[in-house]
């Protein structure tokens, strides 16, 4: 499987990113190169390993209902771009 | 205009639900409704880098007790993965949710609609987090983003399409929302947005076996709103399917005030949302004992208890259909019959005088002080002749405001009713003389004035005096 230009066109695209056609060229081939080493594990045989979503043997990690202090608002605002009545601003995204 | 009936309807509903936890699904933060915005917001909700998520215990059990509730099976083993998008509302570009090992799949539920009960289909249900709350400004160009509701832990309850018609979908959605209710799962208030509905409609030609292209509706904000909008939405497709067009597949906005559907151009690529297992969450593994202890604290739920009322209290099938739909109504009917055992009184009380102002008002039984003991000892003053019938509506109407007992308003306000032979006989004897015309059509023969005189009596002594005694010794005093 490989990595087609109108593909990371795609990718892009869904991350609301715009890129050049330099770009463009420049991810497909590292994307490539990153998929082809991955490919690695296909050399493997997994015939007797059971699918897992996560390599550590942890399972039920959960936390009790409890509440704790949430941050002080001026730290909440402190990455926001731009704010206005204690609330971040962004640009409209048409839906 | 299209031919009714050439067309069947197939709907599917996406219902979420906010389970109501007192902290976040995988942070600390409150879930309160109604804060300034973003007070209710820490490093994990907001999506800062390097933090981890840490599942709340109660917001699974919660998500559990649903599933069982609506029949579902429970997953052995359950997981949790990201649903990639990029949208202001989420600080994280995902959403962490359940793709393919959901907590609860194959369930069902039943309806009655026009009489007739049917199943409907519960797909799966999954737990999943809330995204934040945008408000548009400066004409549009701006939006301002709350992350107070990020991380509020959520249910979607996906139905088969099973439903056909938008009178099924509104009974399935009061079907669910009043099990929730029985659950103590949420507080699924629409207006709050605690339940919230997506719609996913097709028509298809009968017979046909083929499901047609389906539109997915969405901002319904009431149960009457996703009604009209299927109806609006069966009646957009059937016209494009009559004039030879094709139905796109697309999402489409109801806008209530309107009436009317439009498409919300530029979601469907998004609709490429790359899920894959969340890394930072580890699974969850369901044994046999921690179902079993989470089924036992189901409560009888609406069908069982209506099944119990239309047996123990012979009440009719619509009547303990509406009474159960609300767990808050039916507690008031029990509690009722703590001080009555004449059910059917409290039934009719509750079905014509109580809804009746609960629905001029648009309010709810919890919203009004009236209480089920109130209503059972109104009952018994009205079998014992304390008060009559016409007094009974003043004593009730004063419940709902005061929440006093009724012995204490009958005393407060003098109601009680006059059965004293002699002081009804004295008002009576006031009427007939002041009413020859009437006493003179009634001894000729003319016994409607009968009515009038005792209407007369009642008005005359403020509506307090017993009628049947008021009847009797009139018809004495005629003879």
């Amino acid at each position: 499987m490989s990595i087609t230009p109108k593909d990371v066109e795609h990718v892009a695209r869904l991350a609301r990113l715009e890129l050049s056609d330099a770009e463009k060229d420049q991810f497909t081939e590292q994307l490539n190169a990153i998929l082809k080493y991955a490919e690695k594990l296909d050399g493997l045989d997994t015939d007797n390993v059971e699918p897992t979503s996560h390599v550590l043997p942890i399972k039920n990690v959960m936390r009790a209902d409890e509440k704790r202090p949430s941050l002080p608002i001026e730290k909440v605002l402190l990455n926001a771009p731009d704010e206005e009545d204690g609330q971040f601003k962004v640009p409209a995204v048409l839906e | 205009m299209s031919e009714p009936n050439k067309y069947e309807t197939v709907v599917g509903l996406e219902v979420h639900v906010e389970l109501h936890t007192n902290s976040k699904i995988f942070c600390g933060c409150s879930t309160a409704f109604g804060a300034p915005p973003n007070t209710h917001t820490c490093p994990v909700c907001l999506g800062h880098p390097g933090v981890l998520p840490v599942l709340n215990r109660q917001a699974v059990e919660y998500a559990m007790k649903a599933a069982m509730a609506l029949n579902c099976q429970i997953a052995d083993i359950s997981k949790f993965d990201r649903k990639n998008y990029f949208y202001p509302d989420s600080p994280k570009a995902y959403q962490i949710s359940q793709f393919d090992q959901p907590i609860g799949e194959h369930g069902w539920i039943e309806i009655e609609v026009n009489g007739e009960t049917k199943r409907i289909g519960i797909t799966r249900l999954h737990l999943e987090e809330d995204a934040g709350k945008l408000t548009h400004v400066d004409g549009g160009y701006a939006s301002l983003v709350d992350f107070n509701r990020v991380g509020t832990p959520l249910i979607e309850i996906v139905s088969e399409p099973d439903i056909r018609t938008p009178e099924e979908a509104k009974a399935y959605l009061e079907k669910i929302k009043a099990i929730m209710q029985y659950c103590d799962v949420s507080d699924v208030k629409m207006e709050e947005g605690s339940l919230r509905c997506d719609a996913n409609i097709s028509l298809r030609p009968y017979g046909q076996k083929e499901f047609g292209t389906r539109a997915e509706l969405k901002n319904m904000n009431s149960f009457r709103g996703v009604q009209r909008g299927l109806e609006y939405e069966q009646f957009r497709q059937a016209e494009i399917l009559d004039g030879g067009g094709i139905v796109i597949q697309e999402t489409r906005r109801f806008d209530d005030a309107v009436g009317k559907s439009f498409s919300m151009r530029g979601k469907e690529e998004a609709h490429d949302y790359r899920y894959f297992p969340d890394p930072d969450l580890v699974s969850l593994h369901i044994s046999e004992e921690w179902k079993q202890s989470i089924r036992a604290t189901i409560p009888e739920l609406p069908d069982a208890r209506k099944a119990r009322y239309t047996v123990d209290y012979s009440l009719p099938s619509y009547d303990a259909e509406v009474i159960t739909s609300s767990k808050k109504l039916a507690d008031f009917f029990e509690e009722s019959l703590s001080y009555t055992k004449d059910s059917k009184s409290v039934s009719n009380w509750i079905m014509g005088d109580l809804l009746g102002y609960l629905n001029a008002n648009s309010q709810e039984i919890s919203d009004v002080k009236i209480t089920g003991q109130g209503l059972g000892e109104m009952i018994g003053l009205l079998e014992k002749g304390t008060i009559n019938g016409k007094i009974a509506k003043t004593v009730f109407k004063a419940m709902l405001e005061t929440g006093k007992l009724p012995q204490q308003i009958v005393e407060e306000q003098g109601l009680v009713q006059i059965s004293d032979e002699g002081a009804v006989l004295q008002i009576v004897d006031q009427i007939i003389e002041a009413n020859p015309q009437s006493v003179e059509d009634y001894r000729a023969g003319k016994d409607k004035a009968i009515g009038f005189l005792v209407g007369q009596i009642m008005k005359a002594s403020k509506g307090k005096a017993n009628p049947a005694l008021a009847n009797k010794l009139l018809i004495e005093r005629l003879k």
